[in-house]
């Protein structure tokens, strides 16, 4: 067999060979390098892998939107991450003044539910905004089209939002009573944390129940399978995009104001990197695959809090936490080029089959 | 539903739409930021202008889309109109009532001022209703006039506008003795005069009358005589690059020397997106090379590890670059369409990320950059100022139009814009994917490589802060607005989207959100960009049968004469 398939191994497979063992002698190298020296503590182990559990979960929320959108139309809505920082931005606002007055802390549960809201209708608005400006009108033109007009809208979105609410890094106001620490079987976690945990949790069994049980859940299904049948069927495909869209755009609204809680502070430039990660995550899942865009946030979120200690503090590297979203991006372009159906994505295309 | 509260709700709903705008275009700041610019003197400020022009443009849309008399439809451009004025006074209403400057830092007593022109709050609100109906009123009439009297309306108002944006430049280059100076005086106060400006109107809508007249007489230019007016005409263009920093002075040899860099990374991206079909959002990574490239290899810091001439170290840039490109491109080749996109974007951040750490600080200088890079010297005369850059910049960027035009019509190119309409028909047809994939990334990756080498000995030092992801983004727009995969478009672009926004101060701030604005409504209104490319240009009016005969004679005569 040897001498069948030799010649066909072209240089550039070659070359991909080689970056794919370079990639994995580095990690594990790394890892080696890291576990010997033994310079972290169990319990830092664990904090990162919560942290990364958390983060995680926001990761997976914006990338829902991501996914669900490019399950149906088969487009990468570039904007998405500045849709979750509209609402994140919004919110800030509002939980400012509820802090002024004291009502954050009096009912903290009341007023979280108003800031969730409040995030989750403004994100809502400008997703159905995007889509009709930037995207209905366009939907038979050339695929290069819509991107670019994705990537104008999530420019005009950054900077119209800079220009409405200012340009500083604005601190969210802190909940007294999250701070701290719960401790659960001996293990101490940040409330902040579990806050977002639990949020992020209920939220996507909510969206999982929605789509696989309701009727308007199974008509999102139809159209993302073929949106020309879908519409013989009697599906109004036109209102099923407008909720997808919606759903995506409450869901990065939610995770808005979970970044907000877990990262203490907003910008307007705050949606771009959590969109290119949470965007690594749908595709790390398989996109279009709602349970893979949960997997994927989780397992994007757990690599990133704790590759730099793992793998780079191993290697030598100096300050390896200024080189967490390379890890990310590393991540992204591996992924794009040698899984590009995602971790989750045979099985899909198996299930379809 | 009745036809007649059907029409009530679409002039509701228009209103409302262009009241929004128009909140949000003061909100954001545009409005006083262009307060400080006067199209009048004493009459109005752009600030005030642009709002107006909302007002027009609602009155002109609702006609455009309603059917009906003609009185019927300048009063719904009347009410649309004043909707939106209506609600700009509500703002002002509003913000008398509750301080919104906790929220919107610019919702300041300043804005309202603006708005009501400093007549108080109520009395505001009604000036601006009724401003807001007479804008109506205004584009309801430009609507429904005929093409022959809108055109040089549209002509008029354009250039007044000119003098107002370029006042600057303008008087600079009025002043002198005689003739220029009293001009200058004619024309602008404080800033354009009443009567100046009136005049440019008059002069600018008689002209274009003459000129349609003309027009309308001589139906066809022979193509010998059209080709020689092209050449005319590049000639002009040309002499007017030669000497505009001699006569401009400093500051604009500074703003053509940024768009000549970007114009270079433009070709280059042109190469990649225009012709070969693979968009590319990591484009900045190669302007990095090749300005760190340059940077370690002249740099008198300590840093720099050769210490060699800048002119030495360009041709290095050129190939490393251009190898790097080859390098990224390696990986990418098997990913298409939005995946690509993405792909390059992170190779991109990737870079600026590696470039900026601690981890590569003693080879790079992390981001306190690298510094100490000397201007380069031609026989023995240092190219210190822009004025000398300018004319390096213009060199570099004649060369590479050069090279991307030979390319372009080259086997190359021919197999590039195979490869962006369909890439299996392609390889089917014998085109060699990945050596011609390889081709475009390394090509356009050293056109960068060639702008990065300049920008390094500009600046004089290299920062990763130079390199963000904006730069991308700027590029790509300058070649979407320009017109995809066309060269002079690329020229075109940059001039619009670089040049401009570096003459209008105010707009500066504002940049990226018109960038952002002008993206999306080329896409939607004019995909081909102002100056297409003959193929992008057939494809995206296919349905238009008659312009694709006429772009066909036209490409046919165009070869007649070289053989």
């Amino acid at each position: 067999m040897r001498r069948g398939w030799l010649p066909r191994l072209s240089f550039v497979d070659l070359f991909l060979w080689a970056f794919r063992i370079a990639v994995v002698v580095l990690v594990v190298w790394g890892t080696i390098g890291t576990l010997t020296k033994g310079a972290y503590t169990r319990e830092q182990w664990l904090d990162f892998v919560i942290f990364g559990l958390a983060q995680g979960g926001i990761y997976a929320l914006i990338a829902l939107g991501y996914t669900m959108v490019y399950g149906i139309l088969r487009m990468i809505n570039f904007a998405h991450g500045e849709v979750f920082m509209s609402g994140s931005f919004t919110a800030y606002h509002f939980a400012l003044a509820m802090g002024a007055s004291g009502f954050l802390n009096r009912q903290p549960l009341l007023a979280l539910l108003v800031i969730l809201i409040v995030s989750a209708v403004t994100s809502t608005a400008v997703a159905l905004l995007v889509e009709r400006v930037a995207y209905r009108p366009l939907r038979r033109a050339p695929r290069l089209v819509p991107l670019i007009t994705a990537i104008g809208a999530s420019f005009f979105l950054q900077y119209a939002f800079k220009g409405l609410y200012g340009s500083g890094i604005k601190a969210y106001p802190e909940f007294q009573v999250f701070r701290g620490e719960w401790v659960f079987a001996g293990i101490g976690i940040l409330r902040t944390q579990v806050i977002v945990l639990v949020t992020a949790a209920v939220m996507m069994f909510g969206l999982y129940q929605m789509v696989m049980r309701t009727k308007t859940g199974k008509a999102m299904r139809a159209v993302s399978e073929d949106k020309d049948a879908a519409a013989l069927m009697g599906i109004n495909v036109d209102r099923i995009i407008v909720v997808t869209f919606a759903i995506g755009g409450a869901m990065a609204g939610v995770a808005g104001v979970l970044y907000g809680l877990v990262f203490k502070q907003v910008h307007f430039f705050m949606g771009f990197v959590p969109g290119i990660k949470a965007f690594t995550a749908a595709v790390l899942g398989g996109i279009g695959n709602i349970p893979g865009a949960m997997v994927g946030g989780i397992f994007l979120g757990v690599v990133e809090s704790i590759g730099p200690a793992l793998f780079l503090d191993g290697l030598g590297i100096v300050a390896p936490y200024q080189l967490r979203d390379v890890i990310a991006f590393t991540m992204l372009v591996m992924v794009l080029v040698f899984r590009p159906s995602g971790i989750l994505g045979e099985r899909l295309a198996a299930k379809k089959a | 539903m009745q036809p007649g509260s059907n029409t009530i709700t679409t002039v509701v709903k228009k209103g409302a739409v262009f009241g929004v705008v128009a909140v949000f275009l003061a909100m954001v700041g545009i409005v006083e930021a262009l307060h400080q610019r006067l199209v009048i003197t004493g009459v109005i400020s752009l600030g005030q202008a642009i709002l107006l022009f909302t007002g027009l443009g609602a009155g002109f849309v609702m006609v455009r889309r309603t059917a009906g008399s003609r009185a019927v439809m300048i009063l719904q451009g009347t009410v649309v109109g004043a909707i939106t004025g209506a609600m700009l006074g509500g703002l002002v209403l509003l913000g008398q009532a509750v301080n919104l400057r906790n929220v919107f830092p610019n919702a300041s007593p300043a804005l309202y001022g603006i708005l009501t022109v400093e007549q108080g709050p109520s009395t505001g609100a009604i000036l601006l209703i009724i401003a807001g109906a007479l804008s109506g009123l205004a584009g309801a009439g430009i609507a429904l006039l005929p093409q022959s009297v809108r055109r040089p309306v549209f002509a008029g108002t354009a250039a007044a506008l000119v003098l107002s944006l370029f006042q600057e430049l303008l008087q600079l280059m009025l002043q002198g003795e005689g003739l220029p100076t009293r001009v200058r005086d004619f024309l602008y106060v404080e800033g354009p005069s009443q009567v100046g400006a009136l005049t440019v109107f008059a002069l600018v809508a008689l002209a274009n009358i003459l000129n349609s007249r003309r027009r309308a007489r001589v139906v066809q230019v022979p193509g010998a005589r059209r080709t020689g007016r092209a050449i005319t005409l590049v000639v002009l263009f040309i002499l007017l690059l030669l000497l505009s920093p001699i006569v401009g002075g400093s500051f604009v040899a500074q703003v053509l020397v940024v768009v000549g860099l970007y114009t270079l990374m433009g070709l280059g991206l042109n190469l990649e997106v225009g012709l070969a079909g693979l968009l590319d959002l990591g484009f900045v990574a190669f302007f990095a090379i090749g300005a760190y490239t340059v940077g370690l290899l002249i740099s008198e810091g300590p840093l720099g590890i050769a210490h060699w001439s800048f002119w030495a170290a360009v041709p290095v840039a050129v190939v490393f670059t251009l190898i790097a490109g080859v390098i990224f491109g390696l990986p990418i080749l098997g990913i298409r369409g939005d995946y690509l996109a993405i792909a390059t974007l992170g190779f991109g951040e990737i870079t600026r990320l590696l470039v900026a750490s601690d981890f590569l600080r003693s080879w790079l200088g992390g981001s306190q950059g690298m510094l100490e890079i000397p201007k380069p010297v031609i026989a023995g005369f240092e190219l210190s100022g822009p004025e000398h850059l300018f004319y390096l910049t213009l060199a570099s960027s004649a060369l590479v139009v050069y090279v991307a035009w030979r390319l372009q019509h080259s086997r190359l190119g021919r197999a590039w814009m195979a490869i962006r309409e369909d890439e299996d028909v392609a390889q089917a047809l014998g085109v060699n994917l990945v050596a011609v994939k390889l081709l475009a990334y390394g090509l356009g990756a050293a056109f960068a490589g060639v702008a990065g080498a300049i920008f390094a000995v500009m600046v004089g030092s290299v920062f990763p802060h130079s390199f963000q992801l904006l730069i991308s983004i700027n590029v790509l727009a300058l070649i979407i607005v320009g017109g995809i995969g066309s060269n002079p478009g690329v020229v075109v672009g940059a001039l619009a989207l670089v040049g401009l926004p570096e003459l209008l101060r105010e707009v500066g701030e504002f940049r990226f959100l018109v960038y952002g604005a002008v993206l999306v409504a080329m896409m939607l209104l004019r995909p081909e960009g102002l100056w297409p490319a003959a193929a992008i240009r057939r494809e995206l009016h296919e349905e238009e049968p008659e312009a694709v005969t006429r772009e066909a004679i036209e490409l046919a005569e165009a070869k007649e004469p070289n053989p």
